[in-house]
């Protein structure tokens, strides 16, 4: 009762602070003794490894897609040759970091939310905190820091299959040769390409590690919270992800491509 | 009525009780929003002893030992354990008094993604930081038999019954030696015969690790048996204390209805 009265704008300025808090906690234990490496080591292979085949499978098809639906295009400018440039510069600037972000959102973020909120409904992060332990140690921290380093690992993977997939779309209509396609493709590519993408992934991946587990930690008791937490995890970090893309083009726009 | 009953009879099961009183609460309040869980909470808790809460569910009986290890912040009045108030501890402190405090939780709160060896490391090498191997296969080999439980060590939680996961649950929180044990309604949910091996073991384990422990139940076979005083509570307040006979005597229409 006493909640249904305080107001929307109150109640999304408190989400806030609770959120530069739970932020504050990750960056405090962070930087305190005895860092989870098993734990850390643990995520990184639950989250990069086993997102590699859902990543890679889409980026493949995404790159073999795009491929097929550029060439008419640049074929009625005769400018066929340029399709290799077009996709490398697409895939690597945008395509990569932005599928496999927002794949990983939807993997990676709503198993975190739900597995922490889980861990809360059945009180096991209680049990942690109660036995003097620190779950955001073991917990959060891990987590943050293996998206934020699995993120551009596996876009880097991502970037590379969908070329492959455009290559392999190229080849269904024409006669190229891979050393050719991948030269072209590599040539059409500098430092100013990779750097603000290689930035944009590692945002990515903390925004994914970071929303998941905030969503998770701060679920309410009942079972109902564990599917809100994965969901709000989902779509929150689909947002912000949306919104850092759209900062980070802006900057390297003005940084790199005047 | 905030203050115990002074003149009920104290006839303890177990001989470890001592004269120190290890956790003392005075005026203890709490509220949530404008619902006041807990409005004067009084009780002492001597070392060694068995303290049973009774009470209907929702009357702050969980509350009340959340507040004790720091789980919850008490809005008002007096609580110290071990002599140290536990609202003023500052995060270190807290973390000193959690290792002499084991908390049981109704589910027993295993972590579902380790074995059952790997949920008793947990506090030896997080909380105790236990590096010796040897030293933590003889603790969790030593808990796990007391409990019973010697065959289900690399079994994972989801493979084990309501009451294995109770014992384990304890056995988790045994093993770092606490001096407190906090039971939330350890028998809820299981079957006859299982509640009383837990409650036996319950007073067992008191025995075997010399724990001081606050158990809360709503099972009187239960509070029977590893009760040396049962508080019962009634709306955010104890009104009635004693034993489990002299309790079974009342002429209280609200205590009677519990032994009935």
């Amino acid at each position: 009762m006493a909640d249904e009265a305080i107001p929307g704008w109150k109640k999304w300025l408190e989400g806030g602070g609770d959120q530069v808090i739970f932020l504050k906690g990750f960056f405090r234990n962070m930087f305190r003794g005895g860092f989870e490496w098993s734990e850390f080591v643990r995520q990184c292979y639950e989250i990069g490894y086993k997102s590699f085949m859902l990543v890679g499978t889409t980026a493949f098809i995404m790159g073999l897609v795009l491929a097929l639906q550029l060439r008419p295009t640049l074929l009625n400018f005769g400018a066929l040759s340029m399709l290799p440039k077009s996709l490398a510069v697409s895939i690597v600037r945008e395509i990569g970091p932005i599928i496999t972000a927002i794949i990983c959102a939807g993997k990676i973020g709503s198993g975190i939310g739900a597995e922490l909120g889980s861990m809360k409904v059945t009180e096991q992060i209680d049990a942690m905190e109660v036995s003097g332990a620190n779950p955001v140690q073991y917990l959060v921290v891990t987590r943050i820091l293996a998206t934020t380093c699995m993120l551009p690992i596996l876009t880097l993977l991502g970037d590379v299959l969908s070329l492959i997939g455009g290559f392999f779309a190229i080849n269904i209509t024409s006669n190229v040769s891979a050393l050719l396609y991948f030269n072209k493709c590599i040539a059409s590519l500098d430092f100013t390409d990779f750097l603000p993408a290689f930035v944009k992934s590692i945002i990515f991946g903390f925004i994914i590690g970071f929303v998941g587990c905030y969503k998770g930690y701060n679920s309410n008791r009942g079972t109902e919270s564990v599917g809100l937490a994965a969901n709000s995890a989902v779509v929150t970090a689909s947002l912000w992800i949306f919104i850092v893309d759209a900062i980070v083009v802006q900057v390297s726009s003005l940084l790199f491509y005047k | 009525m905030g203050e115990p009953n002074k003149n009920t009879e104290q006839k303890g099961k177990s001989s470890l009780i001592k004269d120190e009183i290890v956790i003392h609460i005075r005026g203890l309040k709490k509220s949530f929003g404008l619902n006041e869980v807990l409005k004067n909470i009084n009780l002492d808790v001597k070392r060694g002893e068995n303290l049973v809460i009774l009470g209907k569910s929702g009357t702050g009986k969980s509350v009340t030992i959340q507040c004790i290890v720091g789980m919850l912040i008490p809005d008002g009045g007096e609580l110290t354990v071990f002599g140290e108030e536990v609202a003023d501890l500052k995060e270190r402190q807290l973390k000193e008094l959690r290792m002499k405090i084991g908390f049981l939780f109704q589910g027993g709160a295993l972590y579902d993604s380790m074995t059952v060896r790997e949920n008793l490391e947990f506090p030896l090498t997080r909380v105790l930081r236990l590096s010796d191997q040897s030293e933590i296969d003889r603790r969790i080999e030593e808990v796990l038999d007391s409990v019973g439980l010697s065959d289900a060590i690399d079994q994972m939680p989801s493979d084990l019954s309501g009451g294995m996961r109770k014992r384990a649950g304890l056995a988790r929180t045994l093993i770092v030696n606490p001096e407190i044990m906090l039971y939330d309604e350890p028998t809820t949910g299981l079957d006859p015969i299982t509640s009383r091996e837990i409650s036996e073991l319950i007073l067992q384990m008191q025995k075997k690790y010399k724990t001081t422990s606050i158990i809360i139940t709503h099972d009187m076979e239960c509070a029977s048996i590893t009760a040396d005083r049962i508080v019962v509570m009634k709306d955010g307040e104890y009104i009635a204390e004693g034993s489990f006979d002299a309790l079974n005597k009342s002429k209280d229409g609200f205590v009677k209805s519990f032994f009935n």
